[in-house]
């Protein structure tokens, strides 16, 4: 019987002759904070659009809470969610109706009373009135994060979910991602740019190149194994590679 | 005035032609489409003026009800491309939500514009022409019905060519429909037109039913032939078109559209 609620088995996207991802495997255990990092074009995106169903593995295998993702994409997805920075929300309806209206679409109930609460949490009391389309990026980020909050998730794919917002409101937004790891046990796969993010929020970190898994472990695993000072210096390694490699 | 500047301009729209063909169709397509169907309404004048009787009943019932069927298939078309221009299919795809649902969903959007459209054509016909669409009766029901599901199946052809080829496919929410305008044989009968194209038309529903609503009117006779030949086709037609719709959105995702379509 597994213990995690994710695992990816060789998971391989192919576009024509374009590999994107190649024989990918991993697994997330329940209330573990996963980082995905690698430069533009590893195959971060990708691999969570095909975790969200958003996209067609050419090989491979996802379960998430032992279920296969390919079968019972509604149970599944009911159970996870996700934000990103690269997403949007309708832009004429005003913060609280964005939240009743994926409320709704995630049948979760007392909804007056979850869209109160997480407004609280996410502190977006003073424009959850606010027509989506005047919200600053920072507010739009945190309405994103609130839209995948809603639904108790499970599991929780953040795509840079503080890229643009100011170090005060990023920093309560990691701290809220903490707590509620703490607890409600939820998982969450993680990518972003800013690597002293991913050093203070990953219990592991999968590092991706050219689609494939090149490092696996906790930050020091990884800054211990290629001899860096830190993070950063192991990103810029990678990424160098990478570019030269395509060039 | 600069020229460079205006000249940039011309070249950006350039650019856009060069690799559009929906766009570049859509130069021919409004004045071929007229010619069509302003050529055969005035063979149809010509060959029978003495012949038919009431031509404003005519007219403007084939008006009305030629626009609750683009309504319908707007209700549809519409609702997608509001998810594409606010960038939320990602959100929706990405949910429990089924393609079935959001069918449904945008079906149902569908029948309330058409509902609340309807409600306010029929009234101003009567306010300006003192035309009431009721003279057709209880066939009314049926053909509105009839017409409704003809402009779904329009709406999810249409949305699946814009899930699979992008936002440069937008243009055809506007004018797919009118491309079953001539065949639907809206303002004049079937047989005015030439018998290739006739054969083209018995295979629309709503050519069947424009058929329908001239008999009724004309001699007051059940269309029972029309109706059967129309709910026959819209059956057959929607099942195949939500199975493409289906194969579409699986296609998108093996390609990875869904997420791009947007962009």
């Amino acid at each position: 019987m597994s213990t995690s609620v994710l695992k990816v088995s060789d998971l391989t996207k192919r576009f024509g002759d374009f590999t994107a991802v190649n024989g990918v495997s991993f697994e997330i255990r329940p209330g573990e904070i996963l980082g995905l990092l690698g430069p533009n074009g590893a195959g971060k995106t990708t691999t969570i659009q095909m975790l969200l169903g958003l996209v067609t593995p050419t090989a491979g295998s996802i379960h998430m809470f032992g279920l296969d993702l390919s079968t019972h994409r509604e149970e599944i997805l009911q159970q996870v969610n996700f934000s990103s920075t690269y997403i949007s929300m309708p832009q004429s309806l005003t913060v609280e109706e964005n939240l009743w209206v994926v409320a709704r679409l995630y049948g979760v109930s007392d909804i007056a009373r979850r869209v109160q609460d997480i407004v609280k949490k996410l502190e977006m009391e003073e424009f959850s009135g606010k027509i989506t389309r005047k919200l600053s990026s920072g507010q739009m980020t945190r309405l994103t994060l609130a839209k995948a909050f809603l639904t108790d998730p499970r599991i929780l794919f953040l795509d840079e979910p503080t890229a643009s917002l100011d170090p005060d409101v990023a920093h309560k937004i990691r701290s809220l991602l903490k707590e509620e790891r703490r607890s409600s046990g939820l998982s969450i796969l993680y990518t972003s740019h800013n690597m002293r993010e991913m050093e203070e929020m990953s219990d592991r970190i999968i590092f991706l190149q050219r689609g494939c898994i090149v490092a696996e472990g906790t930050a020091q695993e990884i800054i211990d194994r290629f001899g860096k000072a830190d993070l950063e210096e192991v990103f810029l390694k990678f990424a160098r590679e990478q570019r030269q490699s395509s060039s | 005035m600069k020229l460079h500047r205006i000249t940039a301009l011309i070249v950006r729209h350039l650019y856009l032609y060069r690799r559009s063909l929906p766009r570049i169709m859509e130069i021919f397509y409004w004045p071929f489409l007229d010619l069509v169907i302003w050529g055969f309404i005035t063979l149809y004048l010509a060959r029978y003026q003495s012949q038919v009787p009431g031509f404003v009943t005519f007219f403007l019932g084939a008006l009305i009800l030629w626009d609750m069927l683009f309504r319908s298939q707007q209700g549809i078309t519409i609702s997608f491309l509001e998810e594409l221009w606010a960038r939320n299919l990602m959100n929706l795809f990405a949910s429990p939500l089924k393609p079935g649902e959001f069918l449904a969903a945008t079906m149902t959007m569908s029948v309330m514009k058409v509902t609340i459209v309807s409600i306010v054509m029929a009234s101003c016909a009567i306010l300006f022409y003192s035309y009431n669409i009721l003279v057709v009766g209880v066939w009314l029901i049926p053909f509105v019905l009839n017409l409704v599901i003809t402009g779904w199946i329009i709406g999810v052809f249409t949305t699946s060519l814009i899930m699979r080829f992008g936002q440069e496919a937008e243009v055809l929410a506007w004018s797919m429909v009118f491309l079953f305008q001539p065949i639907s044989c809206v303002f004049y009968p079937m047989e005015v037109l030439p018998k290739w194209l006739q054969m083209i038309a018995m295979a629309n529903p709503a050519a069947h039913i424009f058929e329908g609503m001239r008999t009724v009117l004309s001699t007051g006779a059940p269309p029972i032939g029309n109706l059967a030949w129309a709910i026959c086709l819209n059956g057959a037609l929607l099942v195949g078109v939500i199975a493409w719709f289906y194969r579409t959105v699986a296609y998108c995702k093996d390609q990875g559209l869904l997420v791009r379509v947007g962009e």
